[in-house]
C-alpha cells in the first residue's frame, strides 16, 4: 500500500478550502483514503472528518492510499498538500 | 454521564428531558420513525440536501456577482460539507438502525461534530462551529420548516437548553413544563438569570457549549445551587438528586410557614420586604410569598417582544393590573431601563462600541421625549389605583434627575389641563447605581423623595466588571469593601434628608447578604420572590444590635473574599436548612 508523510507548510494550516479540495480529489479515484495525524485515523475522503484532524502548519500528515489506482491518487494529494494555496504557483 | 460547570443564577433542582433549540431557537424534536417509513425519510433527506444546495448554489453565484468570484468560493466549502458522502452514510444509519426521523438524525449527526470541532485548539477551526449551525440550519428549514415548535406548545415537563434566551422568549414561557434551563451564554445578571429567578425556575448559564453537548431527549439534571449540568446521569446520581431534591422541597416547606408574617428582627424593627417584577402577573407570586409591596417594577419589558412602541394605553393597562393586584400595598415603578442588554426595535438602531457605558436608560428617555412622556402620563394616571412611586434609572449627575422631574412636571400640567386625575403626591426616587450618584448622594437627597439601590449596576462600575464576560464574571461581587463603603454612604445620605433608601439588586435577595443590609440601616429590601422567604427567615432570625455587629466586622475587612466567607458562615447558621 502507498503510504507518504506531508508535512503541512502553509501558513494557515489545512484549513476548509483546501480540506475540501483534498476530499474531492480524493473521491475522484477509486482507491480507499485515510489521513494518520499521530493517534488520530481519518477518512479522506469526509470533508468532516478531514476538518477534525485540525491540521495547523507543521504538523506531518500520513497518507495511505489503497487500492487499484492508488499511485496516482497520492501523487495528486501529494501535490495538493505541498502547496494548498497556490503560495508557489507563481500566482 | 457528563458534568458541565457554568455559573448558578437560579436556585433549586431540576431533572427531566433536554429540549434543545437551534440557532434560531426552533426545538428540534426527538421522534422516531416506523421500520416502513425509513426510505420515505431517506428521501425526505435528499431533497433538504438538494433544496439547501440549490440555496447555497444562489448565494455563491450572487455573491460571486456583486463581489467577485474569490468570495463566492467561500461556499465551496458549505457545498461540499453539505454533499460530503461520509455525512450522508452517517444520516442514513441512525435513520436505518435507530429509526431516527431525518431532522432528528441531521442535528443528531451535525451536533457531534459540532462537538469536535470546538474541541480543536485550533481558533480558526472552532469557528468551522458557525458553518455547522449554519448548515444544520438550513437543512433543519427543509426539513421541518414551518412544522417547527417554539416553545409555547410543550405537553411534557422538560428542560430547556439553548444559547441565550431574550426577554421575549422567556416571556411567552409555559412554567408549568418548563423545570429548569441552562444556557451557553449570560452571566449572573442576564436576562435568563433574572427572568428565572422570577419565575422560581433553576437555572444555570455560562456553560459555554451545553447546545452541543446535550441532544434533544437526553435526560437531564440542572443544579441552581452549584451551577452543575449532569448530562445523562447514571443511577446512583439520579438517586442522590432525588434526595437533595426532597430536602429542598422541605426547606420550601419549613419556611412557607414564614409568608404571613411580618419581617421584622427580633427586636422588633421591620422592614419592607418586596417583590422585583418584570410582568404584572408576577405580582401574585410575590404576594403568595408573603411580599407587602413591588419595590421595583421593570416596565421595560413592555417596550420588548414587539414590533411598535407601547401606546399609552398599554403602559396604563399593565399598571394598572400590577396596582389593583396589590390592593392597597405599595408598587415603585422604574422608568424605562433600555439599552446596554435589553433592546427595543428603537434603541437597536444605535450600534455602540461599549453599550454600557453609553446611550442607555435615563440617558435614552431624556433624547426620546415623547416615549419617556408616553409612559409618564401612563404612570401618573394609573397612580389613583393605589399607592404609586416613580423612579429614574441610571441617574448619573443632579441635571438629569432634574430634566426627568420638569418633564414630569410637564406631564402632570397636560393632566391637569385634561381634567385628568393623578395622584399629586406621587413619590419620586432615584435608583443609586452609578459610583457617581453614591458619592453625590447628599446632593440627590435633597432633590428626591427617595432612593434604591441598584446593586447589579453599581457593582459592575465600581469593579469595571462586565457581568455577562465569563472571563471575568468571578470579580463579579457585592461582598467588595469598594461596594460596601458605597451602600454606607448612600445609607447615611438618606438618613441625614429623612427619605428613605432600598436595595433592589441581586444583592437584596441574597441571604448572605441580609444582616450586613440591615446593619447598615436599609428601610426596605426588594428581591426576586424565589428568595423572599430565605430573606424574610434571616431578617426574623438576628436583633438590629447583632446586625450592627456584624455590619462593623465586616466594614473591618479589605478583601471581599474575607467579607463573603465571614457571611456565607453566618448564613450557614442563621438558615441551616439552606441547600448550599
Amino acid at each position: 500500500m502507498p503510504t507518504r508523510d506531508i508535512e503541512i507548510t502553509n501558513a494557515t494550516g489545512l484549513h476548509a478550502r483546501p480540506a475540501a479540495k483534498f476530499v474531492e480529489i480524493a473521491s475522484r479515484f477509486r482507491s480507499q483514503v485515510a489521513v494518520r495525524k499521530n493517534d488520530q485515523r481519518v477518512n479522506g475522503k469526509s470533508v468532516w472528518d478531514m476538518l477534525t484532524l485540525d491540521a495547523a502548519a507543521g504538523t506531518v500528515l500520513h497518507l495511505e492510499v489503497e487500492g487499484e489506482d492508488a499511485e496516482e491518487c497520492l501523487a495528486q494529494l501529494t501535490e495538493l498538500l505541498r502547496d494548498p494555496d497556490h503560495e508557489r504557483a507563481g500566482a | 454521564m457528563e458534568i458541565r460547570k457554568g455559573i448558578p443564577v437560579s436556585p433549586g433542582l431540576a431533572i427531566a428531558p433536554a429540549i434543545v433549540l437551534d440557532s434560531e431557537q426552533f426545538r428540534i424534536p426527538r421522534r422516531s420513525i416506523e421500520a416502513e417509513e425509513v426510505e420515505g425519510e431517506l428521501g425526505r433527506f435528499r431533497q433538504a440536501v438538494q433544496g439547501a444546495q440549490g440555496e447555497i448554489h444562489a448565494l455563491k453565484e450572487r455573491v460571486a456577482r456583486d463581489v467577485g468570484r474569490e468570495l463566492g468560493a467561500i461556499f465551496d466549502v458549505q457545498d461540499a460539507l453539505m454533499t460530503d458522502k461520509h455525512l450522508h452514510e452517517e444520516v442514513r444509519e441512525l435513520v436505518e438502525r435507530e429509526h431516527y426521523a431525518a431532522e432528528y438524525a441531521v442535528s443528531t449527526v451535525l451536533k457531534a461534530y459540532a462537538r469536535k470541532f470546538l474541541k480543536l485548539p485550533n481558533r480558526y477551526m472552532a469557528e468551522r462551529v458557525a458553518d455547522v449551525y449554519d448548515i444544520e440550519k438550513r437543512l433543519l428549514r427543509h426539513l421541518i420548516g414551518a412544522k417547527r415548535e417554539t416553545l409555547g406548545r410543550l405537553t411534557e415537563p422538560v428542560i430547556v437548553v439553548a444559547h441565550d434566551l431574550t426577554p421575549s422568549q422567556t416571556a411567552s414561557l409555559d412554567r408549568s413544563k418548563i423545570f429548569a434551563f441552562a444556557t451557553d451564554g449570560g452571566g449572573r445578571t442576564s436576562h435568563t438569570a433574572i427572568v428565572a429567578r422570577a419565575m422560581s425556575i433553576p437555572a444555570v448559564v455560562g456553560l459555554q457549549t451545553i447546545t452541543a453537548d446535550v441532544s434533544g431527549g437526553d435526560t437531564v439534571v440542572v443544579d441552581g445551587n452549584r451551577g452543575l449540568v449532569i448530562i445523562n446521569p447514571d443511577e446512583e446520581t439520579v438517586s442522590r438528586f432525588r434526595e437533595t431534591e426532597r430536602q429542598f422541597r422541605r426547606m420550601e416547606e419549613s419556611l412557607g410557614n414564614l409568608k404571613d408574617l411580618p419581617a421584622v428582627t427580633q427586636d422588633g424593627h421591620e422592614v419592607a420586604l418586596w417583590g422585583n417584577i418584570e410582568f404584572p402577573h408576577e405580582v401574585e407570586a410575590c404576594l403568595t410569598r408573603g411580599a407587602s409591596g413591588i419595590g421595583l417594577y421593570r416596565t421595560e419589558f413592555l417596550y420588548l417582544d414587539r414590533e411598535e412602541d407601547p401606546t399609552e394605553e398599554d403602559h396604563y393597562q399593565a399598571y394598572a393590573e400590577a396596582i389593583e393586584a396589590l390592593d392597597g400595598r405599595p408598587i415603585t415603578i422604574r422608568t424605562c431601563d433600555l439599552g446596554a442588554d435589553k433592546f427595543t426595535h428603537l434603541s437597536g438602531e444605535y450600534d455602540e462600541r461599549n453599550p454600557f457605558l453609553g446611550f442607555r436608560s435615563i440617558r435614552f428617555s431624556l433624547q426620546h421625549i415623547g416615549l419617556f412622556k408616553t409612559q409618564l402620563r401612563a404612570v401618573l394616571r394609573a397612580s389613583v389605583l393605589g399607592p404609586t412611586r416613580i423612579m429614574f434609572p441610571l441617574v448619573t449627575n443632579l441635571k438629569e434627575l432634574r430634566q426627568a422631574k420638569m418633564i414630569l412636571a410637564d406631564v402632570r400640567e397636560d393632566l391637569e389641563e385634561e381634567g385628568v386625575p393623578f395622584d399629586r403626591d406621587l413619590a419620586v426616587g432615584i435608583m443609586v447605581e452609578v459610583p457617581s450618584a453614591a458619592l453625590m448622594a447628599r446632593n440627590f437627597a435633597r432633590e428626591c423623595n427617595f432612593f434604591s439601590i441598584g446593586t447589579n449596576d453599581l457593582v459592575q462600575y465600581t469593579l469595571a466588571v462586565d457581568r455577562s464576560n465569563e472571563q471575568v464574571a468571578g470579580m463579579f461581587t457585592a461582598g467588595h469593601p469598594a461596594v460596601l463603603r458605597l451602600i454606607r454612604e448612600v445609607v447615611q445620605a438618606a438618613y441625614e434628608a429623612n427619605i428613605q433608601v432600598a436595595v433592589c439588586g441581586e444583592m437584596a435577595g441574597e441571604p448572605m447578604y441580609t444582616v450586613l443590609l440591615l446593619g447598615l440601616g436599609v428601610h426596605a429590601l426588594s428581591v426576586s420572590p424565589a428568595t423572599l422567604l430565605e430573606v424574610k427567615k434571616i431578617i426574623r432570625s438576628v436583633t438590629m444590635d447583632q446586625a450592627q455587629e456584624v455590619t462593623d466586622k465586616i466594614l473591618s475587612f479589605d478583601s471581599d473574599r474575607e467579607v463573603n466567607a465571614f457571611l456565607s458562615e453566618l448564613t450557614r447558621r442563621l438558615l441551616p436548612e439552606m441547600v448550599i
